[in-house]
């Protein structure tokens, strides 16, 4: 089943700027372009001896991890350092939760501490716009991931990606491979890169890690990798989810990566200037051979940087909205 | 009383030989231009050409080094900044079309310093509308102008330049 929760425009402010960044779904192809737009300017900023910007100086960004990750983490710490911004990292599966303090009280005494922004992790679907309808108009929320539901920050850097190999998103074929039913990154581009106007989304997987309904998101489904990654301009990987799996989805990782992993030879049936694409963390030998990974048409490294900038400019446009909630023009 | 057919090229001729002056009289054989978008790029460009650099000239783009990021948000149109090389050591002639409150100047100086540390900055505005709110001041300008409080003046461009003088009753 796919998770589905209504967003209201939640994520919006009375004059269509971003104030949280919940989901890629339903925000306009716009939106998510000025994104694109303003990474890019960021990602410009590599160039400067002083990789800072002094945007978002004094403003508080609190990193709420209530399941563990290293490089999503990391990278929106990075991001918010690079804006000049002052960070709290807090890993909640190991501190107040264990002591019995509720999600509300852990966030609003976070709020006495004056935070500006959550950047939310959770294991459960929608757990970032609960915390956005709980907290205080102003602090704006970042979902970093949740449950199954959305990963939009991810979503956006693989749309850079594409947007700077490929320079335009019309006329391409894009195919989303692997873990599709526990993965909420697959969800969020689903719902990108149909905003931006690709020609064709396919996911492929064994019928087992499918979601149901999911031709209802305009894709079409494979099971069969061999016809799925055919003339592909994108070839997007998931992460095998070992830690969400717990039935018996699948026969073995031998058998998985036989099928569904991606190997140079399975790489030849895409187009020969396709690039592939991985959230990491990658698990070699599971569903991508080191030669792909490490290879010429891989993304996987680019994509890091790009997250980087991705989360620069959610958080400053975040950070915007919710200052700029009535004004929406700028003037010199 | 300021009229909108101050002639831009007659100014840009004016200050292209007034830059050659200072650069004999300062020494300074390899310049580094650079123009604040939108309209300093155009009034670089030209300077550039007329006193043939070959060097490119680059761009900056401010919006992160604003001071009223607080107050307004962040412009949706922002683009990035392209200098040609390290500025470190560099003599940087920084070009805008108008200097009035001094602050995208302060801004702009804070974004080149992050690029390294420059030799000097050499500060060009095509005109100047006075209003300083900073202790910042041009060291070559094409025309000085005052105007009225619901007046506004905008650089069209980038073929051919020109300017125009626009009421704006309420604003200010």
């Amino acid at each position: 089943m796919i998770e589905s929760i209504d967003h209201n425009s939640s994520q919006l402010n009375a004059s269509g700027q971003l104030k949280h960044f919940l989901t890629t779904e339903d925000l306009p192809a716009t939106l998510l372009n000025e994104i694109l737009d303003t990474a890019n300017s960021f990602l410009d900023m590599s160039s400067q001896q002083v990789k800072k910007v002094p945007l978002l100086r004094g403003k508080t960004v609190v990193n709420l991890f209530f399941e563990p990750s290293t490089r999503t983490s990391s990278t929106f710490e990075l991001a918010a350092k690079r804006l000049s911004a002052d960070v709290l990292n807090l890993n909640i599966s190991s501190s107040s939760t264990s002591k019995g303090e509720s999600l509300k009280d852990t966030l609003m005494t976070l709020e006495a501490m004056h935070a500006d922004m959550f950047v939310v992790r959770h294991p459960d679907s929608g757990a970032a716009h609960f915390i956005a309808n709980q907290v205080t108009p102003n602090i704006a929320v970042i979902n970093a991931g949740d449950g199954r539901h959305a990963h939009p920050t991810q979503a956006m850097l693989d749309m850079l990606t594409i947007k700077r190999c490929k320079g335009d998103f019309s006329g391409l074929v894009v195919a989303i491979v692997g873990d599709i039913l526990h993965s909420r990154v697959a969800r969020s581009q689903i719902h990108a890169l149909r905003t931006l106007g690709v020609a064709e989304i396919r996911v492929i997987a064994p019928k087992t890690l499918i979601p149901k309904d999911i031709e209802f998101m305009g894709v079409k489904v494979y099971t069969d990798m061999l016809q799925g990654i055919k003339d592909c301009d994108v070839v997007g990987m998931l992460r095998l989810q070992k830690e969400r799996m717990n039935s018996a989805l699948l026969p073995s990782e031998s058998e998985f990566f036989k099928l569904y992993g991606l190997n140079s030879e399975k790489l030849k049936l895409a187009k020969p200037d396709a690039i592939v694409m991985h959230p990491g963390p990658i698990n070699r030998g599971v569903e991508i051979e080191s030669a792909v990974a490490d290879g010429p048409q891989s993304t996987i490294l680019q994509q890091v940087t790009n997250g980087i900038a991705v989360r620069m400019a959610v958080m400053s446009m975040a950070i915007s909205g919710q200052l700029n909630n009535s004004n929406s023009s700028v003037q010199r | 009383m300021p009229s909108s057919n101050h002639n831009v090229d007659f100014l840009l001729l004016q200050m292209t030989e007034a830059l050659r002056k200072l650069l004999t009289d300062n020494e300074i054989s390899d310049p580094l231009f650079i123009g604040i978008r939108s309209g300093g790029i155009w009034i670089a460009d030209k300077l550039h050409q007329n006193l043939a650099i070959a060097e490119p000239l680059g761009t900056l783009d401010i919006s992160f080094y604003r001071d009223d990021f607080t107050r307004i948000g962040l412009d949706p149109k922002v683009q990035p900044s392209k200098l040609p090389s390290s500025t470190q050591d560099r003599h940087i002639i920084l070009v805008d079309d108008v200097i009035k409150t001094g602050r995208t100047i302060r801004a702009a100086l804070n974004e080149l310093f992050d690029y390294g540390r420059p030799a000097s900055v050499t500060l060009v505005a095509l005109l100047d509308l006075g209003c300083r709110e900073l202790p910042i001041a041009a060291d070559i300008i094409g025309s000085s102008l005052r105007l009225n409080t619901d007046q506004h003046i905008k650089l069209i461009g980038p073929e051919p330049l020109a300017l125009e003088i626009s009421q704006r009753p309420g604003s200010e």
